[in-house]
């Protein structure tokens, strides 16, 4: 997009840096690894210093998590993009980065040419769903919202997916790639993005109970 | 039972018929007296214990029914005015367990805190007995002197029996401490202290009238002074004793824990790496075992769930299952995503016998690296998709001897009232969708796997 051509700058957190040392090695030419950082204070200096366009973040950080990380960054710099990395499976994490605004999730057992696609597509703005995460969004979304479950809303078209939207979930938890999804559905990729980028909005604006309750739970809201 | 002397005949001493023949009975009698039970020396038996197998022990050494061993150890309770329960205590702390080293006695010799609790407990039912027999309750007494040995005893056998013994004892003992009131302060024990309160007024209320004359009520003035004085000097002892005690137990509930925790990393952990060190020659063996060990570490930490716990009793577990047995026997990965849960029934079975079907055909003849195996629970129905990115077939093209989808598969699924669709072309991989029309008793749909954490 607004961004200068060329491989994306990435900086890594992530407090192993035996895993730290993998990525940097195995995504070597797609991507540029600009800076790396085992802890909260230090990475939010260096990504303030660097400005990369994509953070790779470990959900998992000694001294606050990766949330903390996105917290002060986003305050300063908003145009700084997350994308979240764990090996943990718990739903409360995952959806504790999104809503703090990382615009991914994909866990560490993904393969290096798929990481180097999902750190691709966050840096060009579109948002990036594992096959998990968009379990769980079904999961979170799965019925009709009663009264009590919602808090009042200024959109309570944020609490809903559309069936389009619920389509292309199904397909990403089924491990389909964008232009599966785009070929299945005869839409473009361009229109799948667009729907993962609107799941992704509902996730971090609705006020659905169980996500709020999450993110309660990981002290977000 | 008894043995025959008929093969040392030729060797018989030079007695007469009859002393011979007297001779000859006394020693069968005792012969066969000593033939009675197990021939071994006298050890409790652990086994078949009620308390601590001490009369499990003597019926099994003498040859008895343990039974018969019981009912005379009550009644000679009873006749000898208690004297015999500390006997039987006494009893399990010096005669060694079967298949035990030493008895706990000689252990408990060199537990000097022990002792000391043991004395610290006796000596405040002697306080107490003291007190009764003060205020003439003479059945309390007698019974009681000799539980002063019986509760030293056993104080000691608490804190030095093996771990087995201990964790029976804790069995006999823990409905006791949940009536003690776990800190909880609920209506429970307001109504157990009102109760325990309105006892203790009636029992010294009663106390008072079976005396003839409140005369008589100046000793026990002096008693009750004397009884203030022992708590004062003892009290703060016993109180440090029972504090002890407690410790103690939380102490012991940690190495508990910590036992769990290493017995669990031994047997699941440490073992596959055990396995990747012998098997590191074989990449393929090496990944399957860390991620069959990954998701069994996941699921004991996240879910709770013990290694090797099989059973399935909702749908996501039926679905995990299957992931897991086909890791297992296949080697192949299978990414799973569930969506929602419910109860099983023998719709949903069936379902999980036709997905099983389907992802173990992905597994061996697809070649494909990963499986992805989804499902998902609606109000309505229950999907399961699985899907692969192998070689894949033509579906017009398959020979009619390839029984294994068609059979099996559409089968089951129409049989319960579902349907299944094959979707492949060949070097596109396959996709088998299941469906199932949900009976509208079993559930509503909700998401349950955020519950289970």
């Amino acid at each position: 997009m607004s961004r200068p051509a060329g491989p994306p700058r990435v900086v890594l957190v992530d407090d192993h840096g035996l895993f730290r040392s993998g990525v940097r090695a195995e995504l070597g030419r797609r991507v540029t690894v600009v800076g790396e950082a085992e802890d909260v204070a230090p990475a939010v200096e260096l990504i303030e210093k660097l400005l990369p366009d994509v953070v790779l973040l470990d959900v998992h950080l000694p001294g606050g998590g990766g949330q903390a990380v996105i917290a002060s960054v986003k305050k300063e710099h908003p145009e700084v993009k997350f994308l979240a990395l764990s090996a943990s499976d718990a739903p409360e994490d995952v959806i504790g980065v999104i809503r703090a605004g990382a615009r991914g999730y994909v866990t560490k057992t993904i393969s290096t040419d798929d990481l180097a696609d999902a750190i691709q597509r966050v840096a060009d703005g579109d948002a990036v769903f594992s096959h998990r995460l968009a379990g769980f969004v079904l999961d979170a979304f799965a019925a009709a919202p009663s009264p009590a479950d919602v808090k009042p809303s200024f959109d309570p078209e944020l609490d809903q997916l559309t069936s389009r939207e619920r389509e292309v979930l199904r397909l990403i938890a089924q491990g389909y790639t964008y232009k599966e999804i785009a070929r299945e559905l005869y839409i473009s990729v361009k229109t799948v993005e667009s729907h993962v980028s609107s799941v992704l909005r509902k996730l971090q604006l609705s006020s659905r109970h169980q996500l709020t309750r999450w993110a309660a739970e990981r002290r977000l809201t | 039972m008894h043995h025959t002397t008929d093969r040392t005949e030729p060797a018989w001493p030079p007695y007469g018929f009859h002393d011979r023949h007297r001779h000859d009975r006394w020693h069968r009698r005792a012969e066969r007296w000593r033939n009675r039970g197990n021939g071994e020396p006298l050890r409790r038996d652990p086994e078949d214990r009620l308390a601590g197998g001490v009369a499990a022990g003597i019926a099994a050494w003498r040859g008895f029914s343990p039974t018969t061993v019981r009912i005379v150890l009550l009644v000679a309770a009873l006749v000898t005015g208690g004297w015999a329960v500390p006997l039987y205590f006494i009893g399990w702390l010096l005669i060694p367990a079967r298949n035990a080293p030493a008895s706990i006695g000689s252990k408990a010799r060199h537990d000097s805190r022990g002792v000391a609790l043991a004395i610290a407990l006796g000596s405040l039912l002697a306080v107490f007995l003291l007190l009764a027999g003060v205020l003439n309750d003479g059945t309390v007494e007698s019974f009681g002197w000799p539980q002063v040995v019986s509760v030293a005893c056993l104080t000691l056998i608490w804190r030095n029996a093996p771990e087995d013994e201990q964790a029976a004892m804790r069995h006999l003992v823990e409905p006791l401490e949940s009536l003690g009131g776990g800190g909880k302060r609920g209506r429970g024990t307001v109504v157990r202290l009102t109760a325990a309160i309105i006892l203790l007024v009636a029992g010294i209320g009663w106390l008072l009238s079976s005396h003839a004359s409140l005369a008589l009520l100046h000793p026990l003035t002096g008693v009750l002074l004397v009884a203030a004085a022992i708590a004062l000097l003892l009290g703060p002892w016993w109180l440090r004793i029972a504090r002890d005690l407690v410790l103690e137990r939380s102490a012991r509930a940690r190495a508990e824990e910590r036992a769990d925790i290493a017995s669990h990393m031994h047997d699941s952990v440490l073992q596959t790496l055990a396995l990747i060190q012998r098997r590191a020659s074989d990449p393929q063996q090496v990944v399957q075992l860390a991620r069959a060990q990954e998701r069994e570490l996941r699921s004991w930490l996240f879910e709770g769930r013990a290694p090797g716990e099989t059973d399935a009793t909702s749908f996501a577990d039926g679905i995990r299952l299957i992931q897991r047995d086909v890791e297992a026997r296949h080697g192949v990965p299978v990414e799973v995503v569930t969506v929602g849960d419910c109860p099983l029934d023998d719709d949903l079975s069936a379902l999980l016998a036709a997905a099983r079907e389907a992802t173990v055909n992905a597994a061996k003849w697809s070649g494909a690296g990963v499986i992805s195996l989804y499902a998902e629970v609606e109000p309505g129905q229950v999907e399961v998709a699985v899907r692969d990115r192998g070689k894949g077939f033509d579906p017009d093209s398959v020979a009619s001897d390839r029984k294994g989808l068609a059979e099996s598969i559409h089968g089951r699924m129409t049989r319960h009232g579902g349907s299944a669709a094959v979707q492949s072309a060949v070097g596109e991989g396959t996709k088998v969708t299941l469906r199932m029309p949900r009976n509208a008793d079993t559930g509503d749909g909700k998401p349950a796997r955020k519950d289970r954490r």
